[in-house]
């Protein structure tokens, strides 16, 4: 027993010279968040499949017109050059550049801040016509048009739509905020908590979003007891695991982008 | 970890990548307005492109390219598998659905 605990030591202090190398060649974190990318991605497969499932058996609208593709396609370009700026986040990382790397994942967070408040005004515009799920708060006014009469006969179309998207945005804000927390630490506390309050109080209480800006709360918690009980200095290790993560917020977009938006696309 | 330096010194590739993502994304969108293809065709277009854009992110972004062959082949085999999955389980039930003309 205690020659088990002398080796367990010996290995978890670097004593010995020599250990045994990981089998996929990679530290454990990486492979830990691997592992959940690799079952987040099942999650996400099952929605999507959930989506195409009720797509083929339903007279499936096809409401977007030019502006919410526009729109759409900017959030994309936004994502895809996110992912490029966490790349050079991880290369300064690597480097030992402290300034770069802070500098590169906040380039990062602006871009992926600028996807939620796309999608986010894109959400506020397709609920103020008309598309919505029982749950949402009405909208002041009384919407009329397509959207309304899709909400009526086509219920999947707004539940499938808002659960897919719902989802990624989630995970795209939770995304901006662990960089936040890793690129920042203790100090991005305070934003958090300031944008939250904010979000509350400026967003109208009709709009869904002025319940959603809760989840900043849920993740200020969760980010206070993290970086409180064990505060450390985050390496370039952590930046390349928040990395895999971002880029798998983007990978999923790309699935999400052609078969949600492109495949309803209006012909005018 | 795998070795910084030797990606550090081709940064160039990344841009190129970024690059050719943009185009692809330009290309669907494209596809999307012409409606050059009927339903069908249009979506295995759409999916072929999306899972061309989705292997250059896993592949230089997430740095699998990069990463040893088992742990590549182990994510890639184990993933894909549970996908294939999925398809059987769900699209033969709503391919029976649409025969019986439920709606």
């Amino acid at each position: 027993m205690a020659d088990a605990t002398l080796q367990h030591d010996t290995v978890q202090h670097g004593l010995s010279g020599e250990y045994e190398a990981p089998l996929f060649g990679a530290y454990s974190k990486k492979v830990g968040m691997w592992l959940f990318l690799a079952s987040d991605s099942l999650t996400f497969g099952a929605l999507l499949f959930a989506f195409s499932y009720n797509r083929i058996y339903t007279a499936w609208p096809t409401p977007f017109g030019k502006d919410s593709i526009i729109n759409a396609t900017i959030m994309t370009a936004c994502l895809l050059s996110s992912s490029l700026t966490m790349v050079m986040g991880v290369f300064a990382a690597q480097r030992g550049d402290r300034a770069w790397t802070r500098n590169w994942l906040l380039a990062t967070m602006v871009f992926g801040t600028a996807f939620i408040v796309l999608h986010g005004m894109e959400w506020s515009k397709l609920i103020g016509e008309g598309l919505t799920i029982p749950g949402f708060p009405k909208p002041a006014g009384h919407a009329a048009g397509e959207f309304v009469a899709i909400s009526k006969n086509v219920p999947q179309f707004p539940a499938t739509f808002f659960g897919l998207t719902a989802m990624h945005m989630l995970h795209v804000t939770i995304g901006v905020i662990y960089l936040g927390v890793v690129a920042f630490r203790k100090w991005f506390l305070p934003v958090l908590g300031v944008l939250w309050v904010a979000g509350y109080l400026m967003i109208p209480a009709d709009n869904v979003f002025h319940y959603g800006v809760h989840a900043l709360l849920v993740c200020l918690i969760v980010a206070a007891v993290i970086l409180f009980l064990k505060p450390k200095d985050y390496d370039a290790h952590d930046i390349e695991v928040a990395g895999l993560y971002w880029h798998f917020v983007d990978l999923v977009w790309m699935f999400i982008f052609p078969l949600v938006y492109l495949m309803s696309t209006k012909i005018v | 970890m795998h070795d910084a330096t030797t990606h550090d010194d081709s940064k160039g590739q990344y841009f190129w990548v970024w690059g050719a993502l943009l185009v692809l994304t330009a290309v669907e969108v494209w596809l999307g307005y012409k409606q050059i293809f009927e339903a069908v065709r249009m979506l295995e277009v759409l999916l072929i492109l999306s899972v061309i854009k989705s292997a250059l992110i896993i592949g230089y972004f997430m740095h699998l390219k990069f990463e040893k062959p088992l742990m590549r082949w182990l994510l890639t085999l184990s993933v894909v598998t549970c996908f294939i999955i999925m398809y059987f389980f769900f699209f033969p039930d709503a391919g029976r659905i649409l025969k019986l003309g439920v709606n």
